[in-house]
């Protein structure tokens, strides 16, 4: 078997229908991206699935931490005047 | 897609870890029992962490065994519609092995060795698949009271603490409807057939009732990983409530069949609500998951032979990849 070790990984993100985003469905191993793709195309998509298909190599990902997360996105967690919700406004005063 | 509470195969004991993880294992069961899911580079116990890759990789061995002895059909099915359909839910089943290899990845072991495993005999696979496809009613009892079952087992692992399995897990539930009604239309056809296809349609349910019952392991008295993997929920429920609700579900549509189950014992308990089931003969599930099951040899052999078979495709296709790769670095260069 150490003729396919080598094969990379790659994530499969699937445009379900037009004017969606497209969304993380899975991975498939593979020796290139065009195998990758078709490959994508037969184990994801069997039931018309998706419009569009991308093939991402799993190492061109970057992540963030999950054990960081916390103080990684403790910015945002103070500043709740980012919200509409935030603001008190008189119910007489219209489409705001 | 059959799993076959496969969490009861396996000798390792599960530990819980070490005395410095105490706090690391508390902050894990809190997310558990929050019902939070657990991602791949988040924390986990080892075991919890051994645990899931058995599982799931017995599960994904399953789905590649289990094309075998359906695969063995498909140039003699009657029609060629039912050729499509098959070939369908074979490619289904391959492709369910290719979704539970890559969850399994996620928790750090590599495809190859898991295949390796498969094919070195080292690893489980459901035992359902050590019986053997005589007729073509058997394709129709698979479809029906195997897939029947696998989904019963499966539905709940829709809802496993470990994101990757669950994710998957949904995946294929969604496909494996398409297989249950299939194999009970075979049936549904065969059983308003000739007298000739009706005793072939009991025949194929007389001989498929147990293993089917077995595939939900054994008795919850001797489960020795129900607790752990309940508290883990990666299992919602125990093997006894999964067999008692197939049993529930599948009599009413026998009896529609107008076949009969093959057990002296069964009968409606009114009080409960539930049918009453004979007792299942567990010396011959040890047996099979032994290796001593009609087809165990049979159907490694043919999984190692068509995985040597193919070397030279592999090895084709990661010679091409390099070419080009060497082509396209020479042009920009």
């Amino acid at each position: 078997m150490s003729e396919s070790r080598d094969w990379p990984l790659y994530e499969i993100f699937i445009r379900a229908r037009g004017g969606l985003d497209h969304k993380h469905v899975g991975s498939i191993h593979a020796t290139d991206a065009r195998m990758a793709m078709e490959h994508a195309r037969d184990v994801y998509t069997r039931r018309q699935e998706g419009v569009s298909l991308w093939v991402v190599k799993s190492t061109d990902i970057i992540a963030s931490d999950p054990a960081d997360a916390d103080a990684f996105f403790e910015p945002a967690r103070d500043k709740i005047y980012r919200h509409p919700t935030f603001y008190d406004l008189p119910p007489e005063v219209k489409t705001l | 897609m059959y799993t076959q509470a496969l969490d009861q195969i396996g000798k390792e004991t599960l530990h819980t870890a070490c005395a410095d993880h105490a706090a690391l294992e508390a902050r894990f069961q809190q997310r558990v029992d929050a019902d939070e899911r657990i991602e791949p580079k988040d924390w986990m116990p080892d075991a919890y962490r051994r645990t899931l890759i058995r599982q799931i990789s017995q599960h994904a061995h399953s789905e590649i065994v289990g094309m075998l002895p359906e695969g063995n059909w498909i140039t003699r099915a009657p029609t060629l519609l039912r050729k499509t359909i098959l070939m369908a839910k074979v490619q289904d089943e391959g492709g369910h092995g290719a979704y539970l290899y890559s969850a399994a990845e996620t928790l750090g072991v590599s495809r190859d060795e898991l295949i390796g495993q498969l094919l070195d005999g080292s690893a489980k696979y459901s035992s359902i698949f050590n019986y053997p496809t005589p007729t073509w009613a058997d394709v129709g009892a698979i479809g029906w009271l195997v897939d029947g079952a696998a989904i019963m087992n499966q539905i709940p692992i829709c809802r496993c603490s470990y994101g990757p399995y669950a994710r998957a897990m949904v995946r294929i539930c969604k496909e494996e409807s398409f297989h249950q009604r299939q194999g009970y239309e075979i049936m549904l056809r065969l059983a308003q057939g000739t007298p000739e296809q009706r005793r072939m349609a009991q025949d194929a349910l007389n001989r498929w009732w147990w293993p089917a019952l077995m595939m939900f392991g054994p008795p919850d008295v001797d489960s020795s990983h129900t607790a752990q993997s309940m508290r883990w929920k990666i299992k919602r429920f125990s093997n006894d409530e999964l067999r008692q609700k197939f049993v529930d579900f599948t009599v009413p549509q026998a009896n529609f069949l107008d076949l009969k189950v093959p057990d002296d014992e069964l009968a409606w308990d009114e009080q409960a609500q539930h049918y009453r089931f004979g007792a299942i003969d567990w010396s011959e599930f040890q047996q099979v998951l032994k290796g001593n099951g009609p087809c165990n040899r049979e159907r490694l052999a043919a999984r190692v032979c068509a995985h040597e078979e193919g070397a030279w495709v592999r090895e084709a296709a990661t010679a091409h990849a390099r070419k080009q790769e060497a082509r396209a670095y020479a042009q920009v260069s």
